[in-house]
């Protein structure tokens, strides 16, 4: 390649590499907290691209969107404007594990974001490829793009998603590609690796899409939307929904199917052993489902509209590595599918990540100053996984440029704290989803109270807007207001009661009892007491099931409260992050060694990295009480 | 910090007193609990003032006590403390352990008292280092002692438990992270069951923890050797050096004599076999198979060897008796020439204390006290008894597990919902992970991986 001439394309507060859902959160979130940003795209029509399938949320990653939503940023608000269908999963179990879930609609999805991005004020849009990260004296300085551009900036977040080295495997066929048929990003790779990153493979998968109209749907079962839509946005928590939403459908794989797999798996790559690159567990390929639990006669497979202006749809649980001949052939043999029509072949894709663990709680790299990092690079997968990292790093990238404290949301604050955390102290060994039983306080990290959570914080920060914090404290009163209310309410054992008490299958009253302490019962719902409350004032859907969760579940959310209280006390205990732990005495070797490579933020991160005993969290408290007294001396 | 922890602060063993020390908020109310003063008021204990009377668990006595209270901040560890002077012996100072951490108190970690000082500010700067060393050395001592224990049964016992608890666990967290998937769901009777069979096997393993047994009966132990070797001048020795609790009580046989003796406050059950005393041969004279049978009982065998003559083929039979056992080795006679060594004889046997010993001159002895000591703290013994619990922390977490499991039964009859009861399933699980020293970490999701067929 012929050297490119250089030329200055401008200064920037903040450059943003990639325009997926990572890098959308960081461009809006700097933006919005008065960073002049720039945005750089290997294509604008691929901004927050839905490569794999089309749904946001479910467990875990719902929760991930409500506190997107509550902090200020755009996921739930853009899914809100583009969702074809909605569901709140799991609601035969209990509030902390209800997780909304719905069908986007992928093109509108993306039309909507980008029209926002369009639309904002500090925020250039722009495509094109960088290929180099200029560093001087370890501080960022800028970019360099392939066609010469060089953007001058004081911060830098990298949100490559599976373009960085990106290689696509379909068979024995594998080529340098980026997700769906784009360019990948392999010079940047290259720089990357030039500077001293250690790179290391992770790999992915999606399943064929097809025709609609290939379809048999009369043998398959039909999955309609809930009849109730609850939006994402704490915003739209009062609007009125009037779509028409879109069925999926639920059918299942073959005996011959899984025949013409195992006939075959000799020519997959991942069996063949040519992807080096691990892939995530929870999203296993058709092939490994079949070889890992052989007894199983069929799988679920889902047919899921790509959107409403196309005849695409997406066989959810169909993902494959195997040559395309064969997928025609296999993907002929679910139940339906008999005539289907592909439209795009399924594919594995491997793709460049960082050792997470080089970074700091606040997303930046530990020796790279203004060097942040968001998304699949830092080994996450999901697209929610994504936008929570992306506005992270967009706030803290803001925060370092204005000389002001990291914004860092613990383990008992919010999802958010528990995904980076985890990234961050414990890193991964493969594309990282969240899950509700990754929190360990999930009972108070609820979807439905998400923005009394965040909010403020997200206000305090300057990304919250005035709006969404006046919501949120109008139903932070109102909550309080009915729960006193309710206290104050004492119901006597009269024989009218009784009957209605009865009627609604429980026991009769013995002696007087608030309708705060009736509520507990867990056969009694908030809303069937009216019947014997005539006063009660009138409440909208989310605060009436704030009331009912909080009285509910009291205690066993008291019983949580008091194992955060444990957790905090390590959490406040702050170290610095330079510190050197070599010259601490006491320590055990393998724990200054762990120490000083993940520099931990405070002892409670300490105590969580791996090799770090109990005994050495005693030297380290010990320690911090040495040095704040001899600090104090000196003063 | 404000949590209340307790701990003996004397040397376990045989000494005139123990002293069991509580540090916290709430130590003084713990102690207003179980102690009543002589005069029958149970308030009567005031601050640097001695204290006479009982602690009782259910007006049952458990010992007569001094006790003092210390308001903060003038302590040791600048908090309220208590303490209570009991009688010495382990049970005493034990039970009374027991009864404090039944009523709301912790126990102490290694050095936490010294801890809790220096970070209250009672110790100075210069003590820190000292602090940290204390704290270091007594954790790997505990954690020493816990990994020893956990090699016999009590470690496949505790993990049992634990891989149900884990697949209840990973089945419920499949149902709730993996609603759509095709998988059956799990039901409350399942959970239930299971729950049930966790509950009574933590009752099992807690019905053994009582360590009555052992401390009634004494450790039994056997001294063996070849004619002449020296057996009777241990005996004699270790009853001269020690109080002997009870003399000359016949054996079921006329050939086997008991002699109960107590090392720092550890009992011994010394079964003298008639070939302690004769000078035929051991083996010769009661019966191969009853030779077997007394070391196959054996908690504890001293195997004396005289190493001023050649191993004999007698010598020989007595180390094949005791290969597998909890051996004590004593290399005697080292006044006389040395005819081999200790790594001679480590040729035979291996994993052994042994000691080299001039019982007549009264060498080695404490040495070999020393090591039956360490051995018994250690929980080196696999006590006959089915003592499988003999460390308290232990018992302590085994408790805890149990108070959980209950919890969790109560939760499934009053269909509570799964992420709720699936809290103290967890904290179930946990409490039975830290006798094993697991943690918790990535177990769930590779249980849920490896059993369950999910993902789309």
């Amino acid at each position: 390649m012929k050297d490119v001439k250089h030329y200055d394309a401008g200064e920037y507060d903040i450059v943003v590499i990639g325009a997926g859902h990572a890098g959308v959160e960081a461009a809006l979130a700097g933006s919005r907290m008065g960073m002049k940003t720039i945005m750089l795209t290997m294509s604008l029509d691929s901004i927050v691209a839905l490569s794999c399938n089309p749904n946001i949320g479910g467990t875990g990653k719902g929760h991930l969107v409500r506190e997107i939503d509550a902090l200020g940023g755009e996921m739930a608000i853009n899914i809100d404007k583009s969702f074809i269908q909605s569901r709140m999963l799991n609601t035969s179990k209990g509030p902390a594990v209800h997780s909304l879930r719905v069908q986007a609609d992928k093109r509108k999805y993306h039309t909507e974001m980008k029209k926002v991005l369009e639309n904002e004020p500090n925020l250039t849009l722009r495509q094109g490829e960088v290929v180099d990260i200029l560093i001087e004296d370890s501080q960022v300085k800028g970019v360099l793009t392939r066609t010469g551009a060089i953007y001058k900036a004081k911060a830098v977040i990298l949100c490559t998603g599976t373009y960085l080295g990106g290689r696509v495997y379909i068979g024995e066929v594998n080529y340098q590609s980026g997700p769906d048929g784009m360019f990948p990003s392999i010079l940047l790779s290259d720089s990357l690796k030039n500077k001293g990153l250690k790179l290391r493979r992770l790999k992915t998968g999606t399943p064929a899409r097809v025709h609609r109209d290939s379809i048999d749907y009369s043998v398959m079962e039909v999955q309609p939307g809930d009849e109730e839509i609850i939006p994402f946005s704490f915003l739209n928590m009062d609007k009125k929904f009037d779509i028409e939403q879109v069925p999926c459908y639920l059918t299942y794989t073959t005996d011959k199917m899984h025949e013409i797999i195992r006939n075959n798996l000799y020519r997959s790559p991942m069996y063949a052993g040519e992807i080096e690159g691990v892939g995530p567990r929870y999203c296993p390929s058709i092939e490994d489902k079949i070889v890992r639990f052989p007894d199983r006669d069929k799988h679920q497979v889902f047919i899921e509209p790509e959107g409403l202006s196309t005849k695409e749809m997406y066989v959810q649980g169909v993902s494959s590595t195997l040559p395309e001949e064969v997928q025609l052939e296999m993907y002929k043999h679910i139940i339906g599918l008999e005539n289907v029509k592909f439209m795009r072949t399924a594919y594995a894709i491997e793709y460049d990540s960082i050792d997470s663990t080089i970074l700091k709680l606040n997303l930046e790299h530990k020796e790279i100053k203004n060097l942040f990092f968001a998304g699949q690079i830092n080994g996450s997968s999901g697209y929610e996984e994504a936008a929570a990292q992306g506005l992270m790093a967009g706030i803290n990238a803001t925060l370092n440029l204005k000389g002001k404290e990291p914004f860092i949301l613990d383990r008992s604050e919010a999802y958010i704290g528990v995904l980076i955390d985890d990234l961050v102290t414990k890193g991964t060994n493969e594309p990282y989803r969240m899950m509700t039983s990754r929190a360990e306080y999930r009972l108070t990290l609820r979807q439905d109270n998400a923005d009394l959570r965040l909010t403020e914080k997200g206000y305090k920060i300057g990304l919250a807007s005035e709006e969404r914090y006046r919501k949120t404290m109008e139903k932070k009163k109102a909550i309080e207001n009915e729960l006193e209310r309710l206290k104050s309410i004492i119901i006597t054992p009269t024989s009218e009661t009784n009957e209605i008490l009865r009627k609604l299958g429980t026991t009769d009253l013995k002696s007087p009892i608030s309708l705060y302490e009736l509520i507990r019962r867990p056969e009694l719902k908030y809303d069937d007491l009216i019947i014997i409350d005539s006063n009660r004032p009138k409440l909208v859907r989310e605060i009436r099931l704030q009331v009912e969760t909080q009285i509910k579940y009291e205690g066993y959310i008291k019983k949580q409260m008091i194992q955060i209280e444990q957790f905090k006390k390590l959490e406040n205990k702050r170290l610095n992050i330079d510190e050197d732990y070599t010259n601490i005495k006491g320590l055990s070797n393998e724990a200054k060694q762990k120490l000083n490579n993940i520099k931990p933020y405070s002892v409670g991160q300490a105590s969580r990295i791996s090799g770090v005993s109990p005994a050495d969290i005693n030297v380290l408290l010990i320690y911090l009480e040495q040095k704040r007294r001899s600090e104090k001396k000196s003063v | 910090m404000s949590d209340t922890i307790a701990a003996i602060s004397t040397a376990i063993g045989e000494s005139g007193i123990g002293i069991v020390r509580m540090s916290g908020k709430n130590a003084l109310n713990i102690a207003r609990g179980k102690f009543v003063s002589i005069k029958g008021d149970n308030f009567k204990i005031e601050n640097r003032k001695l204290s006479y009377g009982h602690i009782v668990d259910n007006d049952h006595i458990i010992d007569e006590v001094l006790i003092s209270f210390m308001k903060e901040p003038y302590t040791y560890t600048r908090e309220n403390m208590v303490e209570i002077y009991c009688h010495g012996g382990i049970i005493p100072v034990k039970k009374i352990l027991e009864l404090l951490l039944n009523s709301g108190a912790r126990l102490a970690e290694a050095g936490e008292f010294t801890k809790r000082a220096f970070l209250n500010g009672r110790l100075d700067l210069s003590q820190a280092e000292a602090v940290i060393d204390m704290i270091k050395s007594k954790t790997d001592k505990s954690f020493e002692v816990s990994l020893n224990q956990l090699e016999g049964s009590l470690s496949n016992k505790i993990n049992e438990i634990r891989d149900l608890l884990l697949s209840m666990i990973a089945h419920i967290e499949v149902s709730i992270d993996y609603p759509e998937e095709d998988i059956e769901e799990i039901t409350y009777e399942d959970l239930e069951k299971d729950s049930n069979i966790v509950k009574e096997k933590i009752k099992a393993l807690l019905s053994t923890a009582d360590r009555g047994k052992i401390l009634r009966d004494g450790l039994n132990t056997v001294i063996l050797g070849k004619p002449n070797v020296g057996k009777s001048s241990l005996l004699n020795a270790i009853l001269r050096e020690n109080r002997a609790i009870v003399t000359d009580i016949p054996g079921t046989t006329r050939d086997i004599i008991e002699e109960y003796v107590n090392i720092d406050g550890i009992p011994l059950k010394v079964v003298d076999t008639a070939g302690i005393r004769d000078t035929d041969n051991l083996v010769e004279k009661i019966g191969v198979d009853k030779a077997k049978s007394i070391v196959e009982d054996a908690d504890l065998i001293i195997a004396i060897f005289d190493v001023s003559t050649e191993l004999s083929d007698e010598d020989i039979e007595i180390i094949d008796l005791i290969k597998d056992k909890k051996t004590i080795i004593l290399l005697n006679k080292t006044d006389l020439q040395s005819l081999y060594d200790k790594d001679y004889f480590k040729k035979y046997i291996k994993n052994m204390h042994i000691i080299s010993t001039s019982i007549t001159n009264g060498i080695g002895l404490d040495i070999l006290e020393d090591s039956i000591r360490d051995m018994f703290y250690s929980g080196e013994f696999n006590i006959k008894s089915d003592a499988i619990v003999t460390n308290l922390r232990h018992k302590n977490q085994l408790e805890k597990a149990l108070k959980n499991i209950e919890s969790v039964l109560n939760d499934l009859k009053a269909q509570v919902p799964l992420d709720c009861l699936e809290v103290d399933l967890k904290n179930c699980w946990e409490n039975l992970g830290e006798i094993s020293g697991d943690s918790v970490g990535e177990d769930i999701l590779d249980r849920i991986f490896s059993e369950f067929c999910i993902g789309k």
